[in-house]
């Protein structure tokens, strides 16, 4: 590779920035899943990056080849992809509770509806004690 | 990086779905060119097929519009810039790429390398580092898609019975679509089992085989309609198939434990070593096949079979 050393880590540091400014900017769910999938695939790039050995082979043995790339972090990223998907469905499953619940997948709505809800729930010591008095 | 960004601007979330789908497989694509082969097998399965299926079965039961932003993004986008200018001035200090004398090279990756295919026999370091020498962490690995899939299935229900949704298909009756399909399935499944039975030679495993495997029977539940596959593998089996797949991983343990010997230690399971650690590979990555395999399909029944609430 020709292009200098560090561009690698610039572009995972590009992505995990991207993936943060989702998850703290947008007020959607789903859309907050997908930027925890873009920040997470940024830290797998970036564990790949650094087991790379220039000029060595894919880390299966082959006769005559002496050189090859560390598998050490290939092994820690292939469990972390499906332990990813896993826990991905576990938000995608209560994103979907959520919806169920409130009607919205907006953060926004969603805290107002709460707020309402507090309201409410205030209210009824109140007239129960009114109640009590009669 | 620019795909990264029309996910960001988009708000089809449809659509977004679907960058994102595009974006996990160029990074297949990248970890193919960094050497990861293994890594990148699991991303085009994992990343390309099974979390965007997921994620548009969510999608159908909420909603595909996003709204309006309507928070001002410059604080956010000061804090992201400042964070990242951080890491940028943080990496000045790393490591080249692919320079060999980096820190990471030096303590076990050289043992891994040279012992590894003498120690437990089989040319792919990947899963010997997976299976043998880093067992215990793959079992917790194991244990944690388990706790995943029943977290899953407790937030949204559990379905009993082939019957739930008999007939119901998300997109019409097209003919040439069945026809590829009923094709390309054996052929799916056929690769799922040479992959995993292959993983101690070539690159592969019982992670990517049970994320293939999953992914052929989505792919019939999409095209023939929901319940046919339900038919073929009920959702009540695959909660005991996900069970005796970690079962079968820490089985092998206990049985190593009986002989005398630490936890997953697979050098007993036979009279000479080396045939022991090979054996005990191919177990672990049974379990850990059929584990992953029914969680991820039974998080797309759960997915799927939910309907949605008007």
């Amino acid at each position: 590779m020709e292009l200098p050393g560090l561009y690698n880590y610039w572009v995972v540091v590009f992505l995990m920035m991207a993936g943060f400014y989702v998850v703290i900017s947008q007020g959607n769910l789903v859309k907050k899943l997908v930027g925890l999938g873009l920040f997470q695939a940024s830290v797998f790039i970036l564990y790949i990056t650094v087991g790379k050995v220039s000029g060595g082979a894919a880390p299966i043995a082959v006769e005559g080849i002496t050189s090859y790339s560390n598998p050490l972090p290939h092994v820690l990223i292939l469990t972390a992809i499906v332990v990813g998907v896993a826990t991905t469905a576990v938000g995608l499953a209560l994103v979907v509770r959520i919806y169920e619940a409130y009607g919205s997948v907006e953060e926004d709505e969603i805290h107002a509806q709460d707020l309402v809800e507090d309201d409410i729930s205030e209210d009824p010591p109140f007239t129960e004690s009114e109640v009590g008095k009669q | 990086m620019l795909i990264a960004i029309a996910a960001i601007r988009l708000r089809d979330l449809f659509a977004v779905v679907m960058l994102f789908g595009i974006y996990s497989l160029l990074t297949a694509a990248l970890f193919m060119n960094l050497d990861a082969v293994d890594v990148a097998f699991t991303e085009a399965a994992v990343g390309a097929g099974v979390t965007t299926v997921l994620m548009l079965s969510a999608l159908h039961l909420t909603r595909r519009w996003e709204d309006e932003p309507r928070h001002n993004p410059l604080l956010p986008l000061l804090v992201v810039t400042i964070t990242g200018a951080v890491l940028i001035y943080a990496t000045l200090d790393a490591p080249l790429l692919g320079d060999a004398s980096a820190p990471v090279h030096q303590h076990v990756a050289p043992r891994y390398i040279e012992k590894g295919p003498q120690e437990v026999g089989m040319p792919n370091m990947v899963t010997a580092v997976l299976a043998s020498y880093r067992g215990y962490d793959t079992f917790g690995e194991t244990v944690v898609i388990f706790t995943a899939g029943l977290a899953v299935m407790l937030l949204l229900g559990i379905q009993e019975g082939p019957q739930a949704h008999r007939g119901r298909n998300a997109i019409g009756d097209q003919v040439v679509l069945k026809v590829v399909v009923k094709l390309l399935i054996p052929l799916i499944l056929m690769y799922g089992l040479y992959v995993h039975f292959h993983g101690d030679f070539g690159a592969g495993g019982g992670f990517q085989a049970g994320v293939i495997f999953a992914a052929g029977f989505v792919l019939y539940d999409l095209v023939f309609g929901e319940g046919q596959a339900r038919a073929v593998i009920p959702p009540n089996w695959l909660h005991r198939l996900a069970a005796l797949g970690v079962l079968i991983y820490g089985g092998v343990g206990v049985v190593s434990l009986l002989q005398g010997r630490p936890f997953l230690d697979y050098s007993v399971l036979a009279h000479d070593p080396v045939h022991g650690q090979h054996l005990g590979v191919l177990l672990v990555e049974l379990g850990v096949g059929i584990t992953v395999f029914s969680v991820v399909l039974s998080i797309f029944y759960a997915l799927s079979g939910r309907r949605r609430q008007s």
